[in-house]
């Protein structure tokens, strides 16, 4: 089992948090795992990626190669197409489609997704609406990984326990509505594969 | 053979004692998912050390904010300080009486704390000693590249540089060993990618703090010429025992490979650069190189085995320049300078493949929709309206020069404010400022942070008031350092009493609330000090919005 998951967004949208919870469903079950993070100066408001890795072999290096990617998780359209070269052959991009716009020169959110929606392999959902309508606006991040659930290699258990013992700190209200963003994005992600 | 089976179960207080390290151990002795920066501060807890001492700095924050908040740092020293250099003595005060000390920051604090770190090889240490600094190669959030290993070879002291964050956890108490051993600071060297990516580490047991106890040879804390000149023969006598020990270190191997048509010197992390391509293992013979001097015998093998030698190592051609040196190595040599690899910005996988000649991996195109998106200041951030009103005040000053510093707000430079001509080092603000004014520009206007002013401003000051220099400055206070997360900054509620004292006329150092409401005030304010023709501070106060949501949010639970 090996996946490398390229995670991107805008600083500030929750990236990490993905990470952690995903790092600490495959530390459950038993993976090596590495994960290269960034901090600092872009998290104001630029763009921010993950490179993360787990495998049921250990792991060298920290990055991940261009042409290695097996899952692009973008929490924005446009940064999904960021690191399009980083997808490998059959790999998945799992993105959400509701731009943040904070740039003068945001291409048009219609080109953007058209690109997406061209890719082989895609999942494309609006998870800050879909936060929304399920009460859950705090968590859309969470959305988006519940969106990827099935293609990661992890059970949604595992996931769904990574969650409790991640935000467990901050209380019970906190994991009960990231589990239910969890569900969420599953549910939706479901849906869009029956309709196809 | 497990610690206690040496000895029986006897009721002796040797067994009892045993028996209870070993408590100790199992209790400790647990797989951990740490950054870089974290495995290192859980050593150095471990290893038993009596302080932190630290500016924050990207990428190597995160160490000290560890130790901050670990249950198990009850009594370790671990409050901010002022700047690196400050960082650096208060450290070698704990090694003198001989308990362990790590001091942190990133590269460029290195230079701030460069005298103070040159100089604790020459005075040698008592408790053990670790110097971590994080480098930052291809500048994520720093303003040059710099290699701290050339400080390393420099000041004469034994460098380590771990390649994975087991070694990063590992070498902390190997590093505090050798140093107490060799009764020198040792420099451990990370880069970004170790300082900020998670693994998992196999943790060990703590060791106790030690006694305080006072150096044996007091006089080689007192360089004097004197004393200096024969401490530093035994610095340079103790060389080729360094030397030895890194041939001998177990963090240096040399592995063998059936293909000598090329010999690959991999340092740190570009070590798992290296092994990324091969999974079934390299073919040819590998030197790892973590630790530092060179390893000088693994070096002259690899140069006869091989035909070419190919040298990977994140940062600067630090090895290569050595290896080839001015006559030329022994064989050919690839890397940085031959152009097998890039000059400049940090190894990856693809370029490490790139530079072995293995086909590149394929990637798909870039979308050509794709725009750049940089870094902003924050929404609602204080250092917004204080660009807005100086914007402003400059159109009626067009030959106005605005020195800005190291902080959230040398975004200011970016669009839509454009405000500041200038950020260069911690506290370059005010004096730059002061020389352009000494120089004839007028208005020369300052912008730096509150937490930069008392990292290096301060004496900066001091000089723009004994010479009356006709300047102002803008201490743009948000109660914080920033930029780096919100770490407490030194001179929060005294920066008037710090301007006073420094000697600003009290009617020139003026505090406002840079709200939008305000800005016609300040620009007023703001042109009344600039006709002033002596050194006036204008003090923009209001909590940064990053730390103002966290705090809400506490007080909200």
């Amino acid at each position: 089992m090996k996946r490398n998951i390229i995670l991107s967004g805008v600083g500030g949208q929750g990236i990490l948090s993905i990470a952690t919870v995903i790092g600490q469903a495959a530390l459950d079950e038993g993976l090596s795992l590495k994960q290269a993070e960034v901090h600092g100066m872009s998290q104001r408001g630029g763009d921010v990626q993950s490179h993360l890795r787990i495998s049921s072999e250990p792991i060298a290096s920290d990055l991940i190669s261009r042409g290695g990617g097996d899952v692009i998780l973008s929490l924005e359209p446009m940064e999904a197409l960021r690191y399009l070269p980083y997808r490998s052959e059959g790999g998945w991009v799992v993105a959400n489609t509701a731009p943040f716009v904070n740039i003068p020169n945001y291409p048009d959110i219609e080109g953007v997704l058209a690109e997406l929606r061209a890719l082989p392999q895609a999942i494309l959902l609006d998870v800050d609406a879909i936060a929304k309508d399920g009460g859950v606006t705090r968590a859309a991040n969470i959305v988006l990984l519940g969106a990827a659930s099935s293609i990661l290699g992890l059970s949604f258990e595992n996931l769904a326990d990574g969650i409790r013992k991640i935000f467990g700190a901050k209380g019970e209200t906190v994991v009960a509505m990231n589990l239910k963003a969890l569900e969420a994005g599953r549910d939706t992600a479901q849906k869009l594969k029956n309709e196809k | 053979m497990p610690i206690n089976s040496i000895f029986r179960n006897n009721g002796s207080k040797a067994w009892e004692e045993t028996r209870k390290l070993d408590i100790v151990r199992t209790r400790y002795m647990k797989k951990l998912l740490l950054l870089g920066d974290q495995a290192v501060a859980l050593g150095a807890i471990r290893s038993g050390i009596s302080g932190v001492y630290a500016y924050p700095g990207t990428p190597s924050t995160e160490i000290t904010e560890y130790i901050q908040a670990s249950p198990e740092a009850a009594g370790i020293h671990s409050r901010w300080c002022t700047n690196e250099k400050t960082a650096m003595e208060a450290a070698l005060g704990i090694s003198y009486v001989g308990r362990r000390a790590l001091v942190c920051m990133k590269h460029v604090g290195l230079n701030v704390a460069a005298d103070a770190f040159l100089n604790s090889a020459m005075t040698g240490t008592n408790g053990g000693l670790i110097v971590l600094v994080a480098d930052d190669p291809s500048m994520h959030s720093s303003q040059n590249e710099q290699d701290s290993r050339f400080y390393g070879k420099f000041a004469f002291v034994p460098t380590l540089e771990p390649a994975s964050q087991q070694e990063a956890y590992d070498m902390m108490a190997y590093g505090f060993d050798l140093s107490e051993k060799q009764g020198l600071p040792v420099l451990m060297r990370i880069t970004t990618r170790m300082a900020h990516s998670r693994a998992v580490v196999q943790t060990g047991p703590r060791r106790e703090v030690a006694p305080i106890s006072f150096p044996k040879e007091p006089s080689r804390w007192v360089l004097l010429p004197v004393n200096a000149r024969k401490r530093y023969d035994i610095l340079l006598g103790q060389q080729p025992e360094l030397e030895k020990i890194s041939e001998d270190s177990p963090y240096n191997k040399y592995v063998e490979g059936k293909d000598r048509s090329l010999g690959v010197i991999a340092c740190g992390i570009g070590h798992n650069y290296l092994m990324e391509q091969y999974p079934e293992g390299c073919p040819y013979p590998v030197l790892k190189i973590a630790q530092y001097p060179l390893p000088r015998k693994h070096l002259e093998k690899m140069a006869a085995d091989c035909r070419k030698l190919l040298i990977l190592e994140d940062g600067q051609p630090f090895v290569e320049e050595q290896m080839r040196g001015i006559f030329g190595a022994p064989c050919a040599v690839a890397g940085r300078l031959s152009g097998e690899l890039p000059r400049a910005g940090e190894l990856t996988p693809d370029n490490v493949r790139s530079a072995l000649g293995l086909p590149a991996a394929e990637g798909f195109a870039a979308s050509s929709l794709v725009m750049p998106r940089p870094p902003v200041l924050c929404a609602g951030c204080g250092h917004r309206d204080v660009y807005d009103v100086l914007n402003g005040v400059a159109v009626g000053y067009p030959a106005a020069r605005i020195f800005s510093d190291i902080g959230c707000y040398t975004l200011g430079a970016l669009p839509p404010f454009r405000a500041i001509h200038s950020c260069v080092d911690m506290g370059a603000s005010i004096t730059m400022a002061k020389g352009a004014a000494d120089a004839g520009l007028f208005p020369a206007v300052a912008v730096i942070g509150d937490s930069t002013f008392t990292h290096s401003g301060i004496t900066g000051l001091l000089d723009a008031v004994n010479s009356q220099a006709p300047i102002t400055v803008v201490i743009s206070d948000n109660l914080t350092t920033a930029m780096t997360g919100g770490q407490d900054s030194a001179g929060t509620g005294r920066l008037e009493a710090i301007c006073r004292g420094v000697g600003v006329e009290e009617a020139h150092i003026r505090v406002v609330i840079p709200i939008s409401g305000n800005r016609d005030e300040i620009a007023k304010i703001i042109r009344d000090e600039i006709e002033y023709k002596g050194v006036s501070v204008i003090i923009p106060r209001r909590e940064c919005i990053q730390t103002l949501k966290r705090n809400v949010k506490k007080q909200a639970r």
